[in-house]
C-alpha cells in the first residue's frame, strides 16, 4: 500500500488564552487518499475548522500546533518545513476554499487580480499570461462572459459567483488536495447543491482529493466516500459513508444522523442530542460526550476511550465497542436531567 | 446594572495597565513633574518675577548659580520653569475637567433630547470641529485683546469638550433605546438619574482615554498660544512664554527655547503615553499578535 | 454615489457657511470694532471717527451688516488691511500659494513616510520594531509644533549654519543670482519649513495608518491571501494595505485641522510668508479685517481638504462607486 497523501498523526493545535489552554484539537489523526474526498463533520467548536487551517499552518497567535503533532503530505512533514516551502504548499498543492465568499475575497481588487494572483506567486507568469489564465479559470468554473467579470469586483458578483470564483482560485495550480470549509453554508440552499456539484465534477476530472468539512451529514452522504465524525477536539468515529450511515456506533453519530432530516422519510420528530459541546479550555475526563450520552455508565466517567476497531475501516472511540450490551438500557442524559432540573 | 458590569471589567483594565511599562513610567513622569508643581513656591531658588540685576544678570547661559540661566529680564529661568509648570498644569487640569463636564452635558441633552436641538448642536459640533481648534482661540484671544489666565482657561475649556459630546450622545442614543433604561422610565426615573446610573457608566472608559489626551493637546495649545504672545502675559510665567521670550534670540539665548521645549514635551509625552495606554488595556485586541506569524516551528 | 456626493458637499457647504458666520459674530461680539487699530490714535476726532465707521457701514444693524459682509466674502472682498496697506485679498492672494506650496510638499513627503512607518509597524505588531517605532512616533506627536521648528531652526541655521533661518527666499542676494543660483535658493529656505512639517505630519499619518492596518488584518481575505501561498510581508504591503489606504485618507482628512495648526506654527517660526504667518503677525498689529480674513480663509481649505480626501476615497473605493 502506497503512502496516503494526506496523514495526520496526533495533530494538536492549542490555543493559550487569558482564561486557560483551549485544546480545540486533541490528538486528531487521519488520512486522506489521492483522488478520495474525504468529509470532516463535527458541531461548532469541535475542532475541524481549527484542523483546516493546522494542516495549512494559518493558525493564529494564541493558538499553536503542539509538538509531537504530524502532518505528512506528499512525503513530507508540513510541520518541518521552513515558511518558505510552506508558502509554496499553500495555494499551489494544497488549497483552501473558505465558508464566507462575502467576506474571503478582497473587495478592493478584482476577482481576475485575485485568480491571477495565484498564478503569477506559484507559476511565475506575466501580468498578461496570469490574466488570460483567470479568464480561463473563470470559464472553467462557469462563470458566464468570464472577460467582463474579471474586471469586476468581488461585491458586484452574487454569492454563489462569488464562491465560484473562491473554487477557480483554489483550483489554479491544479493542487493535489483542496480543503473546503463549510463550503456552502453560507449560500442559498439551490445553490449549495450547484456549487457542490461543480466541486465534485471538477475534482474528479483533475484527479484533485478534497477534504470537505462540514456540519451537515447530508452534503457528506452526497459527496464522500469515506466521513470523520469530530466532537471535542478528537475524532470519535471513522468509516466508510455507507457503512457510517447503515451502522453508526458512536452514540453522538447516531445523534447527528438522528437530528438530520430526511428527504422521502415519514415526517418523524427530529431527535435532537441535549446539552451543549463542553468549553475547549475544560474537556471533561473520561469520555467528552458522556453528559449528553444515553448509554453512559460509570466506565465513561473513569476511562477516556480509545478509538475501537469494530469493523474493516470502522473505527469508534465508545466503550459500546467492548460492551455491546450497554445499548439496549439506554437512559436520559445527565445534560437533559440537568435541563430538567433547572427548569 | 451597567455599572456592575464596568465595575467587573475594570478590574482586568488596571491589571493590563499595571502591567503595562509605558504605563508605569509615564505614571511616575506624572506624579514628579506634578510634586514638583505642588513644591514650586518651596524647591524654585528665585521669586519667578523678580528681575534680579537688569543690569549684570540679563542672559546668562546656565551656570552654577542660574542652573537653566536668566532671561533677558535677569529673571532665573528655573524658578519661571517650576512655577510655569504650576500654570500650564493648572490651565490643563482645570480646563479639561470643564470641558469633559460640557461635553457629557451636551451629548446627554443631545442624544436624549433628539430632534430638532440635537440635530441643531451635533451640526454645531461637526462645524467646530472642522475648524482648526489654535486657530479659533487665536481669533478670540487676538479680538479680545489682553485675557487672564482664568478667561484663558475658560477658553480652552470652550473648544474642547466637542468630541466627548459626540461619544456622550452616540452612548445616550445606544442606552436610551436599552429595556432596561425604557423600564426605569417607566419606573419614573428622572433623566438625570438615566444619565449617571447608566449613560456615564459606559462613557467613563473612553472619556478617560479623551481626557488624558486632552490634557496634552491643552498643554500643547497654551504653549503655543502663550509662544505667539496671546496666552499668558508676562511676568506670569509659563512654558510657552520663557520660550516666547528667548524666540527673537533663538542663536543666542537657546536655553530659553531648550529648557521648557524638553519641559512641554516630557510632560505631553508621558501624558499620551499614558492615554496609549490606557486605550489599549480597553481594547486588548490592538494588542493581539497578527495571525500567520505564529507557526508551529515558531513558537511564541 | 451622486446621492453620498451631493449630501458630502452639502455638509461642506453649511459648515462653511457656519465658519464664516461664527467668525462675523467673533468680530462684533469682540470689544471694539474693525477700525480701532487704524483710528484709535491721537488727533482723530470723534467726527472723523464716526465718518469712517458710516463709511465702513459699522453704524448700521448688526442684521445688515452681517449681509453685507457675507455677500462680500463671497465675491472676494474681505476689507483693507491697515498693518499691510493693502486690500485684504492681495495680502491673502499673495500667502495662500505659498502655503499650499509648503502645505503640499511637506504632506506628500508625510504620506510617503507615514504610510511606510506604518506598514513596518503593522507587519510584526507587539515587536521591537513596532515598539521602538511606536515610541519615536509618540515621542514626535507630542512635541510642540513651534518647539520642533524653532529646535530645526536653532541648531541648522544658527549652531551648524548650513541653511538660512527663514523667508521663501535671501533678501538682499536673490535678485543678483543666476536663474539655477535662484532655484538653489528657493529650494534652501523650504528645505527647513518642509522638513520640521514633515516630521510632524507624519508622526500622525503613520499612528493612522498602523491602526488602519491592525482593523484589516484579522479580515477573512487576508487569511484567504495567506492560503494563497503569498507571505505574510507580501500579503501586508498588497491586500492589507491598499485596503487600509481608504480609511487612513479619510482619518487624516479628520486631522487636517491638527495639521494645519503645525503649519501655523512653523511658518511663523521659520517666517514663511503664508497664510499662518499673515494671520500671526496680523494679531501683534490687531489688524482686524486681515485676522478674520485669515481665520476664514484658512478654515476654509481645511473643510475643502477634508471634502477633497472623503470625495477622493469615494472615487477609489469600488465599493461606495456602486452604490
Amino acid at each position: 500500500m502506497t503512502a496516503p497523501l494526506l496523514e495526520l498523526d496526533n495533530l494538536r493545535t492549542y490555543f493559550y488564552t487569558d482564561t486557560g489552554v483551549a485544546r480545540s484539537v486533541d490528538g486528531v489523526s487521519f488520512h486522506v487518499g489521492a483522488g478520495e474526498t474525504v468529509g470532516v463533520v463535527g458541531e461548532s467548536g469541535c475542532g475541524k475548522s481549527v484542523t483546516a487551517l493546522s494542516i495549512l499552518r494559518l493558525v493564529r497567535a494564541p493558538g499553536r500546533v503542539e509538538a509531537g503533532s504530524a502532518i505528512r503530505f506528499e512525503g513530507k512533514d508540513l510541520l518541518a518545513l521552513g515558511e518558505r516551502d510552506m508558502q509554496h504548499v499553500r495555494g499551489n498543492r494544497i488549497a483552501m476554499v473558505f465558508q464566507e465568499p462575502m467576506t474571503a475575497l478582497n473587495p478592493v481588487f478584482t476577482v481576475g487580480d485575485q485568480i491571477a494572483e495565484v498564478a503569477r506567486i506559484h507559476a511565475g507568469l506575466s501580468k498578461r499570461d496570469a490574466w488570460q489564465k483567470a479568464i480561463e479559470m473563470l470559464r472553467l468554473v462557469g462563470i458566464p462572459a468570464p472577460e467582463q467579470r474579471a474586471s469586476e469586483y468581488p461585491h458586484q458578483l452574487s454569492g454563489g459567483m462569488r464562491q465560484r470564483v473562491v473554487i477557480a482560485m483554489a483550483l489554479v495550480m491544479n493542487p493535489a488536495l483542496v480543503i473546503a470549509d463549510e463550503p456552502t453554508t453560507a449560500l442559498d440552499v439551490t445553490i449549495q447543491a450547484q456549487i457542490l456539484e461543480l466541486l465534485a465534477d471538477l475534482t474528479k476530472r483533475l484527479g484533485t482529493s478534497i477534504l470537505l468539512i462540514t456540519h451537515d451529514l447530508g452534503v457528506v452522504a452526497e459527496n464522500c466516500s469515506r466521513v470523520i465524525v469530530m466532537y471535542a477536539g478528537e475524532v470519535v468515529e471513522e468509516s466508510v459513508t455507507t457503512e457510517l450511515f447503515a451502522h453508526a456506533h458512536h452514540p453522538y453519530t447516531e445523534g447527528l444522523l438522528g437530528a438530520m432530516p430526511r428527504v422521502g422519510g415519514e415526517a418523524e420528530r427530529l431527535a435532537t442530542i441535549p446539552g451543549t459541546v463542553p468549553p475547549p479550555t475544560a474537556w471533561p475526563d473520561g469520555c467528552r460526550f458522556r453528559d449528553r450520552c444515553p448509554y453512559a455508565w460509570e466506565r465513561c466517567e473513569r476511562e477516556h476511550p480509545p478509538l475501537y476497531q469494530i469493523g474493516a475501516g470502522h473505527t469508534s472511540r465508545c466503550h459500546l465497542a467492548v460492551e455491546p450490551e450497554r445499548r439496549a438500557h439506554p437512559h436520559p442524559p445527565l445534560a437533559a436531567q440537568r435541563g430538567a432540573t433547572a427548569a | 446594572m451597567t455599572t456592575v458590569i464596568t465595575a467587573v471589567r475594570a478590574r482586568p483594565v488596571l491589571a493590563r495597565l499595571a502591567r503595562d511599562s509605558r504605563a508605569r513610567a509615564a505614571a511616575v513622569v506624572l506624579v514628579v513633574i506634578i510634586g514638583s508643581a505642588l513644591l514650586a513656591p518651596v524647591i524654585a531658588p528665585h521669586d519667578p518675577a523678580a528681575n534680579l540685576d537688569i543690569v549684570h544678570l540679563n542672559s546668562q547661559p546656565p551656570s552654577w548659580a542660574y542652573p537653566l540661566g536668566t532671561d533677558p529680564f535677569s529673571r532665573d529661568v528655573l524658578s519661571r520653569l517650576l512655577w510655569g509648570t504650576r500654570i500650564s498644569l493648572a490651565i490643563a487640569f482645570v480646563a479639561v475637567s470643564l470641558s469633559m463636564t460640557l461635553g457629557v452635558v451636551v451629548g446627554a441633552v443631545a442624544g436624549y433630547a433628539g430632534g430638532l436641538a440635537d440635530a441643531v448642536l451635533m451640526r454645531l459640533v461637526d462645524t467646530a470641529l472642522s475648524m482648526p481648534r489654535l486657530l479659533l482661540l487665536i481669533a478670540v484671544v487676538a479680538l479680545w485683546g489682553d485675557v487672564s489666565i482664568a478667561a484663558l482657561t475658560l477658553l480652552l475649556a470652550g473648544t474642547g469638550w466637542f468630541a466627548v459630546s459626540r461619544l456622550t450622545r452616540a452612548e445616550t442614543l445606544v442606552v436610551r433605546e436599552r429595556e432596561f433604561v425604557i423600564a426605569a422610565r417607566m419606573l419614573g426615573a428622572s433623566p438625570w438619574r438615566i444619565l449617571t446610573r447608566h449613560v456615564l457608566p459606559n462613557v467613563a472608559a473612553p472619556g478617560l482615554v479623551a481626557a488624558t489626551l486632552g490634557i496634552a493637546n491643552v498643554i500643547l495649545l497654551e504653549a503655543g498660544l502663550s509662544y505667539i504672545g496671546i496666552g499668558v502675559r508676562a511676568p506670569a510665567a509659563s512654558w510657552g512664554g520663557i520660550i516666547q521670550d528667548g524666540a527673537e534670540r533663538v542663536g543666542d539665548l537657546w536655553w530659553l527655547t531648550l529648557f521648557p521645549g524638553l519641559a512641554i514635551l516630557i510632560t505631553v509625552f508621558a501624558c499620551n503615553a499614558l492615554g496609549d495606554a490606557l486605550r489599549d488595556a480597553l481594547d486588548p485586541r490592538q494588542l493581539a499578535p497578527a495571525p500567520g506569524t505564529t507557526t508551529s516551528d515558531r513558537p511564541r | 454615489m451622486r446621492r453620498y456626493l451631493s449630501g458630502r458637499l452639502l455638509q461642506a457647504v453649511s459648515v462653511v457657511f457656519l465658519v464664516t458666520t461664527l467668525t462675523f459674530l467673533l468680530v462684533h461680539l469682540a470689544p471694539g470694532d474693525p477700525l480701532q487699530a487704524a483710528l484709535d490714535r491721537p488727533g482723530v476726532t470723534p467726527e472723523i471717527r464716526a465718518h469712517w465707521r458710516a463709511e465702513f457701514g459699522l453704524d448700521r444693524p448688526i442684521g445688515e451688516q452681517y449681509v453685507r459682509w457675507v455677500t462680500n466674502a463671497a465675491r472676494g472682498e474681505l476689507g483693507y488691511s491697515f498693518s499691510y496697506h493693502r486690500p485684504v485679498r492681495d495680502v491673502l492672494a499673495d500667502a495662500l500659494p505659498r502655503t499650499l506650496l509648503l502645505v503640499g510638499l511637506a504632506l506628500s513627503l508625510s504620506f510617503a513616510l507615514g504610510i511606510a512607518v506604518g506598514v513596518l509597524q503593522a507587519e510584526r505588531v507587539g515587536g521591537t520594531r513596532d515598539r521602538w517605532l511606536g515610541r519615536s512616533l509618540l515621542l514626535l506627536y507630542s512635541v510642540p509644533d513651534f518647539w520642533l521648528a524653532l529646535l530645526a531652526l536653532l541648531l541648522f541655521a544658527y549652531r551648524i549654519p548650513i541653511l538660512p533661518a527663514g523667508g521663501i527666499v535671501d533678501p538682499v542676494l536673490h535678485d543678483y543670482l543666476s536663474l539655477g543660483g535662484r532655484a538653489v535658493d528657493r529650494l534652501r529656505h523650504i528645505v527647513l519649513p518642509a522638513l520640521t512639517l514633515t516630521l510632524l505630519s507624519s508622526a500622525v499619518i503613520a499612528r493612522h495608518q498602523r491602526s488602519a492596518l491592525l482593523d484589516v488584518l484579522p479580515s477573512d481575505w487576508m487569511r484567504t491571501a495567506l492560503a494563497k501561498g503569498l507571505s505574510w510581508r507580501d500579503a501586508v504591503r498588497r491586500h492589507a494595505l491598499r485596503n487600509s489606504l481608504l480609511s487612513t485618507i479619510t482619518l487624516v482628512g479628520l486631522s487636517l485641522p491638527s495639521l494645519a495648526a503645525g503649519a501655523i506654527f512653523v511658518e511663523k517660526v521659520f517666517s514663511w510668508p503664508g497664510m499662518g504667518m499673515v494671520t500671526v503677525s496680523a494679531i501683534a498689529a490687531r489688524d482686524y479685517p486681515l485676522i478674520t480674513a485669515g481665520v476664514m480663509v484658512i478654515s476654509v481649505s481645511v473643510v475643502v481638504g477634508a471634502l477633497v480626501a472623503d470625495l477622493a476615497v469615494a472615487a477609489a473605493d469600488p465599493r461606495i462607486g456602486m452604490r
